[in-house]
């Protein structure tokens, strides 16, 4: 098997079925047609700039390029992750809490990776780090977001609990045990679903990415294999931190709540 | 009046205060001030949940000096409204509180009743035991019997003064009542509609 190079011809015979897709949207007022055609604009002209910007690092393969880029996409995720947050913390700590938790499992993750499991040389080789990275830093990023967003919703919704708790002698941590392992769990789910529908319900996408340009699929279901376990490592340390940064930032050294530390977005 | 056992020295949070008040072993104290005044935010200030000025000592000893935890075990105060996060009372006590709850005419039967088919008054009493069940030195009562009838009223307050003698504990107790408060305290404290301290008189 090879790869089938895709022509300019092919991608437009895509974008005319989403064409006729927006033509109908339209003509059924759907109101979505705008939205979808935007998105679409967007999809292409965004990876096609990343597919730029990509060709020339992996030209290049030096080890600044490499860094310049993850460190580019850390800090979108970052920033990604900060802004779905209904109530968000003052002074840019949800961004700086979430973009240490991801530094953190995500980079390390990848680097222990590429040095010990993957063995390429040099180890930084953009084909194998830059999307790695990639998809460890998606998925981190959406584990962090849910459960950030989960631990200061229910935080500010149940302070009354919270407040009694620690009236009666709780510790901040103890008073809170509840809600973190709520937020714990629910940056956690989409992992753990994806982990359990894996190969049944859906085949993945790097897998399915790798199929398609004409791997063997048994190796296709090593790196897939490979990659949910990273996925999990990273998503549930990054999570657990940042839900551990999240907590401490919500109660200071007297124990007590710092509901003024959040404000809504 | 022997030492004190309880001080709040120029204790200031928001813009209420800086209020000095010295408790003794014993002695109930009444705060009363018009509504909004920031009498809740006081009490709160005392249990150290509320960042403030000022300090407040135990025995001499400065919150500050103990971890706050600690410091809110010892230094209770109870919420005009109290917080329940299981479905039943029961596991909001860790000990036997049956005495405590047959003091204050409540049913052990209630421990594995749902919250919401409590009513607001025995909500109130069961809030009270929980916090008693700490067994608390100081306690800090945000109009603990605002929802009782006479007779429950009646139970509270000499639940509260034979807590306060047999522990050598003393209170501060939050009411609009001003007859309530000439027949449980000994002193009376009052902050004006600014929240700062108006006249004190000691009966």
């Amino acid at each position: 098997m090879q790869l089938i190079s895709l022509s300019f011809f092919d991608l437009a015979l895509a974008a005319i079925a989403v064409v006729a897709l927006a033509v109908t949207t339209a003509t059924m007022k759907l109101g979505v047609t705008r939205t979808l055609l935007v998105a679409a604009v967007r999809t292409a002209a965004q990876l096609a700039l990343v597919g730029l910007i990509l060709e020339a690092v992996f030209a290049q393969e030096r080890l600044l390029w490499v860094a310049l880029m993850a460190f580019v996409m850390l800090l979108l995720a970052g920033r990604e992750a900060a802004t779905r947050q209904k109530r968000r913390f003052t002074g840019g700590y949800g961004f700086m809490a979430g973009t240490a938790s991801m530094f953190l499992s995500s980079f390390v993750t990848a680097v222990a990776t590429l040095v010990i499991v993957i063995r390429v040389e040099p180890w930084y080789t953009p084909q194998y780090a830059i999307p790695l990275l990639g998809m460890l830093l998606g998925n981190t990023m959406t584990g962090i977001a849910l459960a950030m967003d989960r631990l200061t919703q229910e935080v500010w919704r149940g302070a009354n609990v919270v407040e009694t708790r620690l009236a009666l002698g709780a510790s901040a941590s103890e008073a809170v045990a509840d809600m973190r392992r709520d937020a714990m769990r629910a940056g956690l789910i989409p992992m753990l679903n994806a982990m359990a529908a894996a190969g049944i319900i859906s085949l993945p996408g790097m897998m399915t990415g790798q199929i398609l340009a004409g791997s063997p699929p048994w190796e296709a279901v090593k790196y897939q294999i490979l990659i949910m376990f990273l996925i999990a490592t990273g998503t549930g340390f990054g999570t657990l931190l940042a839900v551990e940064l999240g907590t401490r930032r919500l109660f200071d050294e007297r124990h007590r709540l710092r509901l003024d530390r959040l404000r809504r977005s | 009046m022997s030492t004190a056992r309880f001080q709040a020295i120029g204790l200031a949070t928001g813009s209420i205060g800086p209020v000095d008040i010295t408790l003794a072993a014993g002695e109930c104290m009444g705060l009363s001030a018009p509504s909004g005044a920031g009498k809740t935010r006081l009490l709160r200030a005392m249990a150290d949940l509320d960042v403030h000025q000022g300090e407040c000592r135990l025995d001499g000893v400065a919150a500050a000096d103990m971890p706050a935890p600690e410091w809110r075990r010892r230094v209770a105060f109870l919420a005009a409204e109290s917080a329940w996060w299981a479905d039943t009372p029961r596991p909001h006590f860790e000990n036997d509180c049956t005495s405590l709850l047959d003091t204050l005419d409540l049913s052990p039967a209630l421990l594995d009743q749902p919250i919401e088919h409590l009513s607001s008054g025995q909500k109130q009493r069961m809030a009270l035991a929980r916090s008693l069940a700490h067994t608390p030195d100081v306690l800090l009562l945000d109009e603990p019997t605002a929802n009782l009838d006479d007779r429950n009223i009646e139970r509270v307050e000499r639940l509260i003064a034979d807590y306060l003698s047999a522990r050598h504990a003393c209170c501060i107790w939050v009411s609009h009542d001003q007859t309530q408060l000439a027949r449980i305290a000994s002193s009376h404290y009052r902050l004006d509609s600014a929240g700062q301290p108006a006249d004190v008189t000691c009966s």
